[in-house]
């Protein structure tokens, strides 16, 4: 469905991404892993139109996109949400959802005047459609909340629900589970699965608690310094000593120690793999 | 002051509050839906004030111009053309970051105030054009006062109906969510850039028409009628103060800030000389206050931006 061949993305001199190559099939919940600043919300970026690429190619349902802007991928089926969530805060939770479906006809600046009668049948699925969305995500009571004011889980379920609202073939996930509590999180579990079963929606999810990539994904991808470094399920990518060094190796930095901190599964390979006085 | 100098006084500032009204309503559309940072408002205003006055006025020899056309048509023109300005403006301006939009809208109104007075042939100049007429301008003063406000008040009505329901339709819901998040918009599939230049011309015309209606007010024009202090600043004053985002704040706005600029303008004409010079910035100084009480205590304006959720679907049980 999806594949990447050679990605580069080049900052000035500091390559992001470097020679990333990755095939996604049909149905796949892909999990990215990877210590902070492997790359791999920039290769969201580049996948979703918002970054070009300084060289490599993306193909998507057989047809080259590597330079389609944004837009245009939403359009192919390419849906994805971000990792601090970009909710339209003026807007309620409601109309954040209602605003999403291509093509409405009360977009036209004349539609409005011309073709009434159309625009109002329109809306009224819309709003309809919104609303079965919000009752799916739990979030019928804030419907018609400012979705500024939203807590930040809550804001993340909105941003999953936007690509809900569309016929979306690939959904990029990023951090759906940061910030967000444990019944909450198992909320999001659930809903992302039944998307994946009944709606048939591919995903990739990036993703730092390994317990929702345990629970997920397969296969798993783990990315460091831009390229990737392996992919299988999750118990080889898990246990496999290159992952391991990436995450705690010599080289990372005591930003990423912190990180690896929080996170009760690369703290437990870190007690089995590591001695502690290295740390 | 009578009662009748009262009267005419009132009369007076209503027609310029619907005119300042129609500049908020159109810098509404582009700020308050779109987040565009339009600085340049006086440069609108200014070619549809001219564009209606070459086209409306009587011929004067040294300037093309002087077609005595139907001030119907010199208003159509105007709205037209500020909007046909508009577009090339707007579609090298918006790919800029909303301060550079400022900035680069502040340089564009600079030319248009520049062109405008040293362009003999076309504006007249320094001089600039007289003879504009002015709709039962022959009627007794009071009257034709009268008549003026109603010309207003009805384009203000249409003007605040149309944008209003163009703001409630999804057009307004998706430049809103321009607004508040473009990356965002973009990734839901709005083609963010066509839409804001869109949003970018409607406001223009609109602006171009409050323009118009100020030079047949006025029967003539000149480049000092284009002052940014209170074709942009003022304007922008007035939308912050009222609400920007919602319409009635943006006439609510206009009215407000209007009254006291006039009204202590008023006042400060009664001052002996020697504090007169003074007054000028007092009154600068009272409207700069009230902006910062009203945003220290409303931050969103008088009127803040209303939800429109429901959309237009009955809710369901």
């Amino acid at each position: 469905m999806l594949e990447l061949d050679g990605l580069v993305k080049a900052f000035g001199g500091f390559h992001a991404v470097d020679g990333c190559s990755l095939r996604v099939n049909k149905g796949e919940i892909l999990g990215l892993i990877g210590p902070n600043g492997a790359g791999k919300t920039t290769l969201f970026n580049l996948i979703a139109g918002a970054l070009q690429p300084t060289s490599g190619t993306i193909r998507f349902l057989g047809e080259d996109v590597t330079h389609l802007p944004t837009d245009a991928l939403f359009h192919k089926g390419l849906v994805r949400t971000f990792q601090i969530p970009h909710e339209f805060h003026r807007l309620t939770a409601l109309e954040n959802l209602m605003m999403v479906p291509p093509r409405q006809p009360g977009e036209s600046l004349f539609a409005n005047w011309l073709a009434w009668g159309k625009v109002r049948r329109a809306e009224e699925e819309v709003h309809r459609k919104a609303e079965d969305t919000l009752a799916f995500l739990e979030l019928g009571h804030v419907a018609h909340e400012r979705a500024g004011n939203l807590s930040g889980g809550q804001k993340k379920l909105l941003e999953l629900g936007r690509t809900m609202m569309t016929d979306a073939q690939l959904v990029l996930l990023d951090e759906p589970a940061a910030g967000v509590n444990r019944t909450l999180l198992r909320k999001l579990e659930e809903k992302i699965l039944i998307l994946n079963r009944e709606r048939g929606y591919t995903f990739i999810l990036i993703e730092h608690d390994m317990e929702m990539i345990e629970k997920l994904c397969d296969p798993v991808v783990c990315m460091a310094e831009g390229k990737v470094l392996i992919q299988g399920d999750f118990h080889t990518v898990r246990s496999d000593t290159r992952v391991l060094e990436a995450y705690l190796g010599e080289t990372a930095s005591a930003i990423e120690r912190n990180e690896a901190e929080h996170d009760p599964r690369v703290e437990d390979m870190r007690e089995q793999e590591l001695p502690r006085e290295d740390l | 002051m009578d009662i009748v100098g009262l009267a005419n006084y009132a009369v007076f500032m209503a027609i310029l509050v619907g005119i300042y009204a129609l500049l908020a309503l159109g810098l509404n559309i582009q700020w308050g839906f779109s987040g565009l940072f339009n600085a340049g408002i006086a440069g609108f205003f200014a070619i549809g004030a001219y564009t209606s006055a070459i086209l409306t006025s009587l011929p004067a020899s040294g300037r093309v111009g002087g077609f005595e056309l139907p001030m119907v048509l010199g208003l159509l023109a105007a709205m037209a053309v500020a909007a046909l300005i508009a577009w090339p403006i707007g579609k090298i301006c918006l790919r800029f970051r909303s301060d550079y939009l400022a900035i680069a809208t502040i340089g564009v109104a600079e030319i248009i105030r520049l062109v405008v007075r040293t362009e003999d042939w076309l504006t007249g100049g320094v001089r600039g054009i007289t003879g504009i007429p002015r709709p039962f301008g022959d009627l007794p003063y009071m009257e034709s006062q009268m008549a003026y406000l109603a010309i207003v008040a009805v384009l203000l009505l249409a003007a605040y109906l149309l944008v209003e329901r163009q703001l409630k339709a999804p057009w307004g819901r998706m430049m809103r969510a321009i607004r508040d998040n473009e990356n965002a918009a973009a990734a839901m599939g709005k083609r963010v850039a066509d839409r804001r230049l869109q949003a970018f011309v409607f406001g223009s015309a609109l602006m171009g028409l409050a323009g118009a209606l100020f030079v047949h007010f006025n029967r003539s024009v000149t480049p000092e009628a284009i002052d940014p202090m209170i074709a942009t600043f003022l304007i922008w004053i007035m939308l912050i103060l009222g609400g920007s985002g919602n319409n009635r704040g943006a006439i609510l706005g206009a009215a407000v800030i209007w009254v006291i600029w006039s009204v202590s303008e008023l006042l400060t004409d009664r001052l002996p000389t020697e504090i007169a010079i003074q007054a000028k910035y007092v009154r600068v100084f009272i409207i700069g206050l009230t902006l910062q009480l009203v945003l220290r205590f409303r931050p969103e304006g008088i009127l803040p931006e209303r939800q429109h959720g429901g959309g237009t679907a009955p809710p369901r049980a």
